[in-house]
């Protein structure tokens, strides 16, 4: 008898590839009411394509079921407490959807003549304002589309900035803690990285700042809150110290969420920052996207923005391309609009005391989890955190568990897990962001459930490593997957013929 | 973790079997147990040049990369292309079938900079 | 009275319980660790927060008109099927993060792999990423990566490359690691000038970018080119702007392309005043390693059940960190699901038949518009949906006319060729209904 899976909504669902069938169709095209054209009679037979060889062919419900099932097996905000460190998984706003998708929007394009998109422009010009002043700096350019694209339009900014000036700097410093993106931006910028290790307490010493900066140095790129969750105290010294040599201070807006009508980072000493809207300011992160990274600066940087520039004229709204000294463009068009308006609508959703109260409970939320979870877990650095909070594996190594088997034991429970072993600087790091959308008794349900793996570590230690069991998919093999790569699925070869057989 | 005494070590993990001016590179048992699962293996090209201390290629498991570096002056005369299908050579035989390269060197003096198993395993203890 | 937040659930007891908990009196003690001197003692000015029906009300007052719209050149009107927007806007596929615990993320993993898959076959390449920020972008990274590829100066980039692609490629490289030389245009026939081309094909060069069909809607003939471009050891970089084409054309992989590097908003995103789009981008196998972006890759679990996982993630900013082969992190998943959405549905045959029906209506418009005295078609070489009409009348005139009857009537060049300034770029799409061809072509007549 033919074995079908009883995994109930778990149940294994065939790539698109290898269900539908032969003239199964799933589309529905306008009316013809021109006549189809003979193809051959335009393009000579080299340019024709014979056919989409192994394009699938569903019918509608064919597509709905598949990609439903697929939905089933993910876990999302909405499925509940996302604590990924530095990512601030907060809630995403229903409303914003329908209004990105509204047709005045959506279906507006780009070339669209100015006179035209007066209320687009007019919007995004808003966005810009109220952007400048969260962050406390002059001038906005929504045009990169993530954090690390962000990073990358501000650092060239800092690149023409210093040329304009007769300066070729070559080096970027570094704290130890930074994210990922800072290094390789620094090297797609072509800079030489140079690393600046945080003291004890975890934050950047203006001291050790001060032995290397020098007028070889373009700038410093710090992320403050810094990745360990705690703020950088010294970053106006800091500043002082950078500016004094001619140099710029980056600031990865990553951590924004725990600084919101909180403390400017503008008055800190900061001279560009870039945004990512899918962290702060509420938009889905998608699975991977699309984000919007808009970097504001001071306006010594002003010139250099990406065109085009929208700028206001009396009452009228307009799309500047006339900088002479603009860097050019990172991307085509203005930037993610579906995106910026979804971040645009928050804002005026939440107004300035909705958005300090957001800073304020996404700061007590992350406090009380670290107090509430320190005699359980390991603390590096035992102090009053920001907006998220790092703990260790110490004390479970002891029982041979690690973070990565707190992590997958956590989703046997429900819980999407922390980021982990992140950030480098500390060994076996497990991120904690709850964010201020999370009510009081989910938080005390994760902490409940992370009290009850540290005992199961110690009694029942099989429980993490034998962890996740209760899911589509146990873990999986990733030195296989890396190892002999199959990035596509191909149509299986028919099975050739055993020796012997014609 | 086995040491070979016969075989010269670098700080940098990697190990040197020497046979007149002919080298043979490969990485240290302690190495390979760091880096976990090998998947992929990065080789010069034969023929190619480098300086000691120069990064001759590169080694990766699924979460970490390592680049490899040359214990001396030369120029690369072989390769073990057999990695490239068996990565995990490098974990289960790290002094036999996981080696890198072969090299032909100038300079045997930059050789004594190199640690004998000894010296190696006590520079490991103070790491650890 | 605003006085509670719908997103921020804590009440004053919650507040309270917390507080009493961390041995602090009040909240503002929460910020100890920020310099008294930079805490922020006014509120910030922002806009009185609105309530959701509020909020409704003035964006409908943001709203910009609709028209009937022969816009193309980067982003084009299509239909989008229902079904695609209702599985998208599923929360376990928006509201998830990067799946970086596969266990939990099976529904995008699965999703990309399939999305990946069909880029191949939709572009004849053997490896496609998990997305990039858009086709320029994703040019730009293209050309990066022939740069570490062939350790080669000079990019050879035809000038019929959409201008702001261009902008963003020259935005994007090292003028000390690499130089771009424009390749003119054809003037008669509106391809890339292969015998401009073919003269500046030396061993300096890196790679070749042409886009096909490119800005003017013609189809470039790739497969000569390439053929010249590899034998002085350069690679072919082939771009795009309408995906759709491919539903009939030869992809580039066929045409012997290194690496393809396009836009994918036509494959059911929105025009969406020019973003969120899609950077499709997708190479040979050999050069998987120095790919940029995510990569999805199948694998099987503890009980040998099949899975997928991210993977080669050591070619990534957050592993490689400064050797990383580009610093993307977040890219465009749910629009790349989106374009997986969409292929799914249309198959093997729809694709076909949309890219049919954008051919039969560019082609019967043309047809009606070269009847128009003071008209004429620019360019010889045949086209897919885009084309460039010649004007004897002031183009803005006849723009300018045309919205009047509520037609957005194609893009005036001069802008961006400035040769080309009696020029519009007219795109037509399925959406163009035949009498909306034939009013706006009264309009030109009437002049």
């Amino acid at each position: 008898m033919k074995k079908i899976d009883d995994t109930g909504l778990l149940q294994g669902e065939l790539l698109i590839f290898e269900q539908g069938g032969k003239g199964r169709k799933g589309y529905s095209l306008p009316r013809w009411d021109v006549e189809e054209v003979e193809v051959q009679n335009f393009f000579p037979p080299g340019l024709l394509r014979k056919e989409l060889e192994g394009f699938p062919q569903l019918s509608e419900v064919d597509v709905v079921r598949h990609f439903t099932r697929l939905s089933q097996w993910n876990y999302g905000v909405d499925s509940g407490l996302y604590p990924l460190g530095s990512c601030t998984m907060k809630y995403n706003p229903k409303v914003n959807e329908e209004i990105a998708r509204m047709s005045g929007f959506s279906k507006i394009h780009p070339y669209t003549p100015e006179e035209l998109s007066q209320g687009i422009l007019r919007l995004m010009f808003g966005l810009q304002g109220f952007l400048g002043e969260i962050t406390g700096m002059d001038h906005v350019t929504l045009q990169p589309a993530a954090g690390a694209h962000g990073e990358l339009t501000g650092m060239m900014m800092v690149r023409a900035c210093l040329q304009a000036r007769g300066e070729k700097r070559k080096k970027v410093l570094v704290p130890d803690t930074a994210h990922g993106t800072n290094c390789s931006t620094s090297s797609v910028a072509s800079y030489q990285m140079i690393e600046i290790k945080s003291n004890e307490d975890g934050v950047i010493p203006p001291e050790k700042v001060n032995e290397v900066m020098d007028e070889e140095v373009a700038a410093i790129m710090v992320t403050n809150p810094n990745t360990l969750g705690l703020f950088e105290g010294h970053l106006d010294k800091i500043a002082g110290i950078v500016h004094g040599k001619g140099g710029f201070v980056y600031c990865d807006g990553a951590n924004l969420n725990a600084l919101m009508g909180v403390v400017k980072l503008g008055e800190l000493g900061v001279d560009v920052v870039h945004i990512n809207l899918h962290k702060t300011f509420s938009t889905p992160h998608g699975g991977g996207g699309p984000g919007g990274g808009p970097v504001a600066v001071k306006k010594e940087l002003a010139p250099y923005l990406p065109i085009p520039v929208i700028e206001r004229r009396g009452e009228s709204y307009r799309l500047n391309d006339d900088r002479p000294h603009s860097i050019g463009k990172v991307k085509t068009f203005y930037g993610n609009f579906g995106v910026l308006i979804k971040a645009y609508a928050y804002i005026l959703s939440m107004g300035a005391e909705g958005l300090k109260k957001a800073s304020e409970m996404a700061v007590l939320n992350a406090n009380y989890l670290m107090k509430r979870l320190k005699d359980y877990y390991h603390l590096p650095y035992d102090r009053p955190c920001m907006h998220e909070c790092v703990f260790t594996d110490r004390i479970q190594e002891r029982y041979q568990v690690s973070t990565l088997d707190i992590a997958k034991r956590l989703i046997d429970y429900g819980f999407h897990p922390p980021t982990i072993y992140f950030p480098l600087v500390v060994k076996g790091a497990l991120m904690m962001e709850p964010t201020e959308t999370e009510s009081k008794e989910s938080i005390d349900r994760f902490i409940e459930t992370m009290i009850i793996i540290a005992k199961e570590a110690e009694e029942d230690p099989d429980l993490l490593r034998q962890a996740p069991q209760k899911v589509k998919v146990r873990r999986l093999d990733e030195v296989l997957a890396a190892r002999r790569p199959k990035l596509k699925w191909t149509a299986p070869s028919p099975p050739s013929p055993r020796r012997g057989e014609r | 973790m086995r040491f070979p005494e016969d075989l010269l070590y670098a700080e940098s993990h990697e190990w040197l079997k020497v046979e007149g001016s002919r080298v043979t590179i490969g990485l240290t048992d302690y190495a390979q147990s760091q880096l976990k699962d090998i998947v992929y293996v990065d080789l010069p090209e034969v023929g190619s040049k480098f300086k000691k201390g120069d990064s001759i290629g590169v080694v990766e498991s699924v979460k970490t990369v390592a680049d490899v570096y040359s214990p001396a002056t030369g120029k690369v005369t072989d390769r073990n292309l057999t990695l490239k299908d068996h990565p995990e050579f490098i974990n289960g035989d790290p002094y036999g079938k996981g080696w890198l390269v072969k090299m032909e060197i100038q300079d045997k003096e930059e050789l004594k900079e190199l640690l004998s198993s000894k010296a190696y395993q006590g520079s490991l203890t103070e790491e650890l | 009275m605003q006085g509670h937040n719908r997103y921020i659930p804590h009440t004053e007891e919650d507040i309270r319980k917390m507080l009493d908990t961390l041995g602090l009196e009040k909240i503002e003690d929460l910020f100890q660790a920020i310099p008294k001197e930079y805490r922020l003692s006014n509120p910030l000015n922002l806009p009185e927060p609105l309530s959701e029906p509020d909020l409704l009300r003035h964006f409908e007052g943001l709203q910009v008109p609709m028209m009937s719209s022969f816009l193309g050149a980067g982003a084009y009107h299509h239909f989008i099927p229902a079904v695609v927007s209702h599985l998208v806007s599923r929360s376990e596929f928006s509201t998830a993060y990067t799946p970086y615990q596969p266990e939990v993320s099976q529904g995008t993993l699965q999703a990309i792999f399939e999305y990946q898959t069909l880029m191949c076959q939709l572009t004849g390449m053997e490896v496609s990423n998990a997305s990039m920020y858009d086709g320029a972008s994703s040019l730009a990274e293209a050309v990066l990566m022939a740069h570490r590829i062939t350790k080669r100066k000079k990019i050879l980039l035809s000038q019929a490359v959409h201008p702001e692609y261009r902008r963003v490629i020259q935005t994007y490289i090292d003028p000390d690691q690499q130089e771009v030389i424009p390749v003119p245009y054809q003037k008669k026939e509106g391809r890339t000038d292969e015998r401009v081309l073919f003269g500046l094909l030396k061993e300096d060069v890196s790679a070749v970018v042409i886009q096909s069909p490119n800005f003017f809607g013609v189809v470039e003939e790739l497969q000569p080119l390439g053929e010249r471009i590899h034998s002085c050891g350069a690679l072919m970089i082939a771009g795009f702007s309408e995906a759709v084409a491919y539903g009939i054309l030869q992809p580039p992989g066929a045409m012997g392309a290194d690496i393809v590097a396009g836009e994918g908003q036509s494959l059911g995103i929105p025009v969406s005043y020019g973003g969120p789009y899609l950077g499709i981008f997708a190479t040979v196998g050999t050069f998987v390693r120095n790919m940029p972006g995510r990569l999805v890759g199948e694998t099987i679990d503890l009980e040998g059940k099949r899975g997928f996982v991210l993977t080669l993630a050591t070619r990534e900013q957050h592993i490689r960190r400064e050797r990383a082969t580009s610093n993307i992190c977040t890219n465009e998943g749910l629009c790349a699901l989106m374009a997986a959405v969409f292929l799914s549905c249309l198959g093997k045959e729809g694709l076909k038949e949309l890219a049919m029906m954008n051919l039969s209506k560019t082609e019967y418009a043309k047809k009606v518009i070269s009847r128009i005295r003071g008209c004429k078609l620019n360019f010889t070489a045949p086209t897919f949906n885009e084309f460039v009409l010649r004007v004897e009348k002031n183009p803005e005139e006849i723009l300018e006319k045309l919205r009047k009857k509520g037609v957005l009537g194609g893009l005036a060049l001069e802008k961006f060729y400035p040769e080309l300034d009696h020029h519009l770029l007219v795109t037509v799409t399925e959406m163009n209904k035949k009498e909306e061809i034939d009013r706006w072509a009264e309009v030109l007549e009437k002049g």
